[in-house]
Order: structure tokens, then C-alpha cells, then sequence
């Protein structure tokens, strides 16, 4: 079973609040997205923990449920 | 308990500069993701060591638990973890990886 990319949205924000996420469907297949997560969460934080933090919110749907996520993540301006 | 993969994962990472986990091995990658990294990889024209994470069970559930991260490819840089294909990607398109290398100590191939 796929996710939505509304349940990636929810799973994110659940986690980080704060955050603006924006997801675009790749092929409209519903398995491979992209993500673009801005939090003050990632502040001072290297972009693996950045990443570390968005799969955690993500509950290890991520490589199982989640086949392709490809992640961008920043700090906001 | 310690996942005995871990002791092995730590040695392959301390031998070799340049260490990729991956699907498939450089000649013949087995997923796109993997198929970036090898390609930027021999892009920047260095050395580095691959393991085939399809062909061992215990090493495909062991990396993902020794570095905390949910996928494969990953790649190694002197026995610190770099990133996945996402991370790798961005930062061979804003210079950083290269500056990664020469940092690291990672020479180009002669």
C-alpha cells in the first residue's frame, strides 16, 4: 500500500510542527515523491540529522511504506 | 545486544577512504539511487570500495540500523557517514563534495 502525499504531510507536520512542507507526486503513482521540509527544527542541525529527524516523523514508513522519497530540507530565511 | 554486522561495518569503513553501501555493485547497479552515487562517484574520479547490500541480508538490515538512516545507497567518507543519494546529489551540485574530499584527504584517481 502506498502513501498520500497528504499521510506524508500529516506524519511530518505531527512531528514538526513549525514546518512547511511541500510534495510533489513524481510520477503520480503515488509511491514516488518529493519533499521540501522548512523548520526552525533544523537549525544548527547537519543535513543528515535534518533528514534523521523528517524519517523519524515518518516512523519507519520510510524504505518500507514509502519506497522514494526524495527529501530536500531547510532552515527558514 | 550489538548486531554483529555492526563490528564488520566498522572495519570496512576504517579500510577504505570511500565505502558505498549499495544495490547492485559500480559495474552494474541495481536501483536508480544507487546508480547516481556510482555515477557521481566516478564523476569526481575517486577510488572507493562498494558493498552489494542484495546480496546480504544481514548487511542490508545492519546498515540501516548502524547509521540510523532507512535506505540504501550510503555512502562512507573516512568512516563518517555522508549521506543517502538525496544528500550526495545536492552536494555534488553545490560544490560541497568536493570540498568534502579534499578535506577528508580523498585524492582524485591519477
Amino acid at each position: 500500500m502506498a502513501m498520500s502525499a497528504n499521510d506524508i504531510e500529516t506524519m511530518i507536520k505531527e512531528a514538526l510542527p513549525d514546518a512547511t512542507v511541500r510534495i510533489e507526486d513524481l510520477r503520480g503513482d503515488g509511491d514516488h515523491y518529493a519533499a521540501m521540509v522548512t523548520s526552525k527544527e533544523f537549525s544548527g542541525k547537519s543535513r543528515v540529522q535534518q533528514h534523521q529527524m523528517v524519517y523519524k516523523a515518518l516512523k519507519g514508513k520510510m524504505g518500507g511504506q514509502l519506497h522514494a522519497l526524495a527529501l530536500q530540507t531547510s532552515v527558514p530565511e | 545486544m550489538t548486531n554483529p554486522v555492526f563490528a564488520r561495518i566498522e572495519e570496512d569503513i576504517k579500510n577504505s577512504d570511500v565505502v558505498l553501501y549499495m544495490k547492485g555493485n559500480a559495474m552494474f547497479p541495481q536501483c536508480g539511487f544507487s546508480a547516481a552515487v556510482v555515477e557521481i562517484l566516478n564523476h569526481f574520479n575517486v577510488d572507493f570500495e562498494s558493498f552489494d547490500v542484495l546480496k546480504d541480508p544481514a548487511l542490508r538490515e545492519g546498515i540501516k540500523e548502524f547509521s540510523d538512516w532507512p535506505t540504501v545507497p550510503q555512502l562512507y567518507v573516512k568512516g563518517e557517514f555522508v549521506g543517502g543519494c538525496d544528500i550526495v546529489r545536492e552536494m555534488a551540485a553545490n560544490g560541497e563534495l568536493v570540498s568534502h574530499f579534499e578535506q577528508a584527504g580523498v585524492q582524485p584517481k591519477a
